[in-house]
């Protein structure tokens, strides 16, 4: 999309009461949209991020030189046609790219919250984007998401059933398993021992980004695979034909993980990632609902539910278990495994495959 | 593996005669189910339909026609789904190319009440005389492929399934005949039902 978009907010004073038990006062959501809601609003989809993923989803930013997250896939003609729908993405709560989160200021202290920020759930999440959806006065919309986004979508649909038609659940999962969990755990870690870190305090000082770099390093190694590392990086040295000998960054792959931490740093929260990847971790619908296949007793949206082949950190295991769920509640859900040797990341690459089944499963039954 | 489930489609014109077989307001599973053109027609019907195809571009050509299609290979069975869970389980042209027939047909049996099931008849005569005059491996319009790039692993006759069937304890609830593409039901070709018909449709259950 090569238009130029600008990140809007939404603020309510309406209190969030929390899964926790806890509330939330004053939150502010940052949103963008793409297209127009029609006459019916009913045209809407709302697009929901990964786990450091934000609210610019597509176009370009006054300036900016690289577009949004998901362009491949959201503009005029594209998997998530800009000319029919209108589409909406905000930054979830706990995020800290506009909405609400632990670098916000406590509007009863004035200062960040920081770890005082209470913990939130995947449900906290849905529920401020389910106050932005009633702001915009969208009546019928399309949920879709990659990874921690598809949990989203999940909640959605369970939640919101009379509001929810079309349900798309890309690369994800009904519970994180404890293999993610451990992942998690990694990085959390990695931030909480850095001295910067100072429990959660470091608005003022220098930020804990040693730690933070490493939990994004080690993010970076479940999106891939095997089989995505070799393609691209084999065993090459970084800048030189022969090793060092020394602790210094040998080989191309070493280089790549302290790029990606390096910038990771200076766009991302630390504290943000540490109450992010806790709702992930307790994201589990089937201890929720009793049973997986209670939880969809009652939904009557469309679902598509679509995994790669060599993503092993939310393997296509789990999206047969959530197909086959809704298949027990005789639903309606179509389920693809593409073929990708990219992992993961494989859904926000893969764009291709995926803009022909999500454009089939959009297209509006004639009869 | 892949294309067999695709081109061995295509070619077959019994799809009405199995829509009309199956009663408004059914469920079935289309096993292998190509591009849905079955399951479109049964869909109108009323009749909950769902397709299983291994072929990523026929889950695009399914999903274009608003049915709810899963990826999946056949030959590895369907365990995702529980035991009675539809009415009907249908195999449209596709036994003859699974790995595993047997297989295939037990845990059609399981997970259906009733099993639809249809093959390119193999004693066909024509099938026959092609063997016999021409001494080579025999090619038609429902079998269109050459013996080195057939997916039709697995070609039988009318009277391999019955044996099939005692073997297997199941029952055969029906039985149709087709050849060129239209049922024949003289008592001629009842007489004589393994060597003039070219293509069956057996309605099963155990």
């Amino acid at each position: 999309m090569n238009e130029i978009v600008e990140l809007k907010y939404f603020k309510t004073d309406e209190t969030l009461h929390l899964e926790s038990g806890k509330e939330l006062k004053g939150i502010q959501v940052a949103y963008e949209t793409y297209g127009k809601l029609n006459e019916n609003r009913d045209n809407a989809i709302l697009l929901l991020h990964a786990l450091t993923g934000d609210a610019h989803a597509a176009g370009y930013h006054e300036g900016d030189s690289k577009p949004g997250w998901w362009d491949d896939m959201v503009g005029p003609g594209k998997a998530f046609d800009t000319n029919k729908y209108f589409v909406i993405c905000s930054n979830m709560l706990g995020g800290c790219q506009g909405t609400t989160g632990p670098c916000s200021i406590n509007p009863d202290t004035g200062k960040e919250y920081g770890i005082s920020f209470p913990v939130i759930t995947i449900e906290d999440a849905v529920k401020v984007q389910k106050k932005l959806i009633d702001y915009l006065r969208v009546n019928k919309l399309c949920v879709a998401g990659g990874s921690m986004g598809g949990m989203q979508a999940l909640e959605w649909a369970l939640k919101h059933n009379e509001m929810v038609s079309h349900v798309i659940i890309i690369a994800s999962t009904p519970k994180l398993s404890a293999q993610g969990i451990a992942f998690n755990a990694i990085g959390r870690n990695a931030i909480i021992s850095d001295p910067n870190w100072n429990n959660g305090n470091y608005y003022y000082g220098p930020k804990p980004e040693k730690g933070l770099a490493i939990a994004r390093m080690v993010g970076h190694v479940t999106y891939l695979c095997e089989e995505a590392m070799d393609e691209k990086f084999e065993r090459r040295f970084q800048d030189k034909d022969k090793p060092d000998f020394s602790f210094n960054i040998d080989f191309e792959v070493e280089s790549y993980l302290a790029h990606q931490g390096k910038i990771f740093v200076d766009r991302f929260d630390a504290n943000s990632y540490l109450y992010i990847t806790k709702a992930v971790d307790y994201f589990d619908i089937a201890k929720t609902y009793g049973s997986l296949e209670n939880a969809f007793k009652d939904t009557n949206a469309k679902y598509l539910i679509m995994s790669f082949t060599s993503d092993w950190l939310f393997p296509s295991a789990q999206s047969k278990e959530l197909c086959s769920a809704l298949m027990r509640n005789k639903k309606d859900v179509s389920f693809c495994e593409i073929k990708s040797p990219c992992g993961h990341d494989a859904f926000l690459l893969e764009y291709e495959a995926q803009t022909q089944m999500i454009k089939s499963f959009l297209i509006k039954e004639t009869e | 593996m892949n294309r067999h489930y695709v081109e061995s489609k295509g070619l077959h014109l019994n799809y009405s005669i199995i829509a009309n077989m199956i009663a408004e307001g059914s469920s079935i599973l289309d096993l292998g189910c190509g591009d849905g053109t079955l399951l479109k027609m049964l869909k109108t019907k009323k009749i909950h339909a769902r397709g299983i195809d291994i072929n990523q571009d026929n889950i695009v050509k399914c999903l274009e026609k608003g049915l709810s299609v899963i990826q999946g290979d056949i030959d590895e069975g369907l365990k995702e789904y529980p035991d009675k869970s539809y009415d009907y389980a249908i195999l449209n042209q596709t036994l003859q190319s699974t790995e595993n027939p047997n297989f295939v047909i037990q845990e059609m049996l399981r997970v259906g009440k009733k099993v639809v099931v249809s093959f390119p008849n193999f004693a066909y005569w024509k099938i026959r005389f092609d063997l016999l005059f021409r001494g080579k491996m025999p090619s038609s319009r429902i079998l269109p492929f050459e013996w080195y790039n057939t997916p039709n692993i697995h070609l039988l006759t009318i009277k391999d399934f019955y044996d099939f069937a005692k073997l297997n304890n199941f029952k055969i609830e029906k039985k149709i005949c087709m050849t060129r593409a239209k049922v024949r039901k003289n008592i001629f070709h009842k007489l004589f039902e393994n060597f003039f018909t070219e293509e069956v449709i057996f309605v099963i259950s155990k």
